[in-house]
């Protein structure tokens, strides 16, 4: 996995709330994989009816088309599991998504895909959308030292300690978690014999 | 004498391998159910890392998100789907996992064809890359949906990394007045909880209502716990739930179903047993329910009138209504009786089983469905459409003027032909009423599938109780 331990970039922000996982990626780009995802990113709000952009709609204004950091709003990314909502996300560039709640399996695929999620309480997200106005949207996010910078203001932010040491190193979970697949077996094989009905199924 | 026990907590503590750190638990994972949409990536992953399925034979390959629902359907009926389905039973064939694809008698939708199939026994862990997995809750399982990284740690490894959730007691007291439906239920229970009460929560559902409803009206609970906010919902286990499950496809049989049903019988949470959070919420009286917003949780009984923003006093809920109405199209103070649909669609994994079929069909018996309005019948399975056949539903529906289409996730999310063109409004039996989900520029409002079938009839929202 891609590491994540510092980024200086422009944030966008997206402060509404409920933005869901159909709003990040609309189903018809689910269909194959061989889509390119970032140009279904936000699809029915950054182009029209004839696939022309909206010049309104915020990542079709420069500097926030090449932002690597999304401020959204409260509960982003709740809805459908599809984890290709963080794949367009990060096919476009971004690296980090700071929102006060957000939907919990989009919250979870974003650390398996080296996109960092940060939860602030309600008057540090304000804070931080207030601050990022006045200082050309410019921001820095220090993974390592938990801080957000942004013009004068320094936040600091909490994260799982092991998910941000996956995310610091790159470390592969399915990689570290194959280092236990004896212990993993060891535990099916006494389960086969407390629950063998759970496991009839195979011989089906 | 052990502590007394939550149901989650037994179930928990038979499939944790080991705490990772953190909280975050390793855990056996007993059936994993994939589908077309959410896979290909992983079977991808897998062979790259040069990885094998690790327990093929507790795995379930269903089709059902990216097919056309046309009568008499193939592989390239819809062409935009093609790809995805051939990747999916070339994906299967090569690791030896059991496959329903079109052709198969048993096709349906994922979260209807793993209890229909017996694939869902209590007391299990159940996963699938997709959120409304929480269905087979229903049945007193630990299921929850993840994102296609899981789906490749599962196949690599059959278990799982999940953090340990709260635990949240939903007491949901009443008896349902005819008319009014489980569907009508967890509607009313989002819109009193919100679409983030469940956040960081594992559900168990209890109380007088919820041990009166029968197992396909529990699984229509436990399937919109994700609108709650909630990776999984969970019902407790009861004589129903083995009556369902008895002589099903994958069940057991014999000394084996014995020894389980005797486990299955210790899962109830015990009496004092803690938890993190419990909550009652009062069903009593319910009126059928309606959504008029763009999220779940903005929903009213169907007597109700559309709000007014400013009638709201936190600013978000007011900014949120105004949003909402814009795009719905809608007036503040506007009667929800009042609002004119133009689609009907009951399916979906919420709410196109049997008894859904059933209850629908009773109310278009003999009646006829309003010219101006497409009106579309998508069984959750085939298996629920040749059941509904034999019962002679098929016959009632199309003599109203309903389409009787094959079975799929069909209209409820926009992957597939079955769409909702621009602009229209749809009164519908699924889960999600968010902006452009049923098709750019669509509008929903959801209900249960026999307020659907009373608004085709009346080409605008109805009260269901008049035909009743």
């Amino acid at each position: 996995m891609e590491k994540f331990v510092k980024l200086v970039s422009i944030a966008a922000p997206l402060l509404e709330p409920n933005i869901d996982t159909d709003a990040i990626i609309p189903a018809p780009f689910l269909r194959s994989p061989s889509l390119n995802l970032a140009n279904g990113l936000f699809f029915n709000r950054r182009f029209d009816g004839n696939g022309k952009p909206i010049e309104e709609f915020i990542l079709n204004r420069a500097p926030f088309s090449s932002a690597k950091v999304l401020i959204g709003g409260l509960n982003f990314g709740c809805g459908s599991s599809r984890e290709q909502a963080v794949w367009a996300l990060k096919r476009f560039g971004f690296r980090c998504v700071i929102a006060p709640s957000f939907g919990e399996i989009f919250y979870d695929s974003c650390f398996k895909n080296g996109v960092l999620p940060i939860v602030l309480n309600a008057a540090d997200h304000k804070k931080l959308a207030a601050e990022v106005e006045l200082s050309n949207f410019k921001i820095e996010i220090d993974l390592d030292a938990q801080i957000i910078r942004a013009g004068g203001l320094e936040i600091g932010f909490d994260v799982p300690p092991r998910k941000r040491d996956a995310l610091l190193q790159g470390l592969d979970e399915i990689g570290t978690s194959m280092l236990s697949i004896d212990a993993i077996r060891d535990f099916r094989s006494a389960d086969r014999i407390r629950r063998p009905w759970v496991y009839d199924l195979e011989t089906r | 004498m052990p502590q007394p026990a939550t149901m989650f907590e037994k179930i928990w503590d038979m499939h944790a391998i080991r705490d990772t750190g953190d909280g975050i638990y390793l855990l056996q994972v007993d059936r994993h159910i994939i589908q077309e949409m959410a896979c290909s990536q992983a079977f991808d992953g897998l062979k790259r890392a040069g990885r094998k399925i690790e327990c093929p034979g507790l795995t379930l390959g269903v089709t059902d998100h990216i097919v056309s629902t046309k009568a008499g359907r193939n592989f390239g009926s819809f062409e935009g789907g093609r790809e995805a389905l051939d990747l999916m039973s070339r994906n299967c064939l090569e690791n030896g996992i059991r496959l329903f694809d079109i052709t198969d008698p048993r096709q349906g939708i994922e979260h209807v064809v793993a209890a229909e199939q017996g694939f869902v026994l209590p007391g299990c862990t159940i996963v699938c890359a997709d959120s409304h997995t929480a269905t087979n809750g229903a049945f007193g399982t630990l299921s929850w949906g993840f994102g296609t990284s899981d789906v490749e740690h599962v196949m690599a490894t059959q278990a799982v990394l999940l953090k340990k959730p709260k635990i949240m007691n939903l007491v949901i007291e009443g008896s349902l007045s005819p008319g009014v439906f489980a569907k009508d239920v967890i509607l009313h229970v989002i819109g009193q909880g919100g679409t983030q009460l469940g956040r960081g929560y594992f559900v168990e559902y209890s109380g007088s209502l919820i041990r009166g409803l029968p197992i396909e009206a529990r699984m229509t609970i436990c399937n919109m716990s994700i609108e709650l906010g909630s990776r999984c919902g969970m019902i407790a286990p009861d004589q129903k739930t083995f009556d369902y499950l008895a002589g099903r496809p994958f069940v057991p049989a014999g000394a084996l179903w014995e020894q389980a049903v005797n486990y299955w019988r210790t899962l109830p949470s015990d009496p004092g047993a803690t938890f993190d959070k419990t909550m009652k919420i009062d069903c009593g009286h319910l009126a059928p329910q309606i959504t008029w917003g763009i999220t779940p949780a903005e929903v009213t009984g169907v007597e109700g009138r559309v709000p007014d923003p400013s009638s709201f006093s936190d600013s978000l809920q007011r900014e949120n209504a105004e949003k909402a109405l814009e795009y719905m199209d809608l007036k503040p103070g506007q009667m929800l009786s009042d609002i004119a649909i133009d689609y009907a669609f009951i399916g979906s994994c919420t709410n196109s089983r049997l008894s859904d079929l059933q209850a629908a069909a009773s109310v278009i018996k003999g009646r006829k469905v309003a010219p101006h309005v497409r009106a579309l019948v998508a069984p959750g399975s085939s298996t629920v459409k040749r059941e509904a056949e034999a019962l002679g539903l098929h016959q009632i529906f199309k003599d109203a003027g309903f389409e009787w289409r094959e079975s799929g996730c069909s209209m409820c999310l926009a992957v597939n032909d079955d769409q909702v063109p621009a602009g229209k409004r749809c009164i519908s039996s699924s889960n999600r009423n968010f902006e452009h989900r049923q098709g750019p520029n669509s509008r929903t409002h959801l209900a249960s599938p026999a307020s659907v079938a009373a608004a085709a009839l009346e080409g605008k929202i109805a009260d269901v109780r008049r035909y009743i």
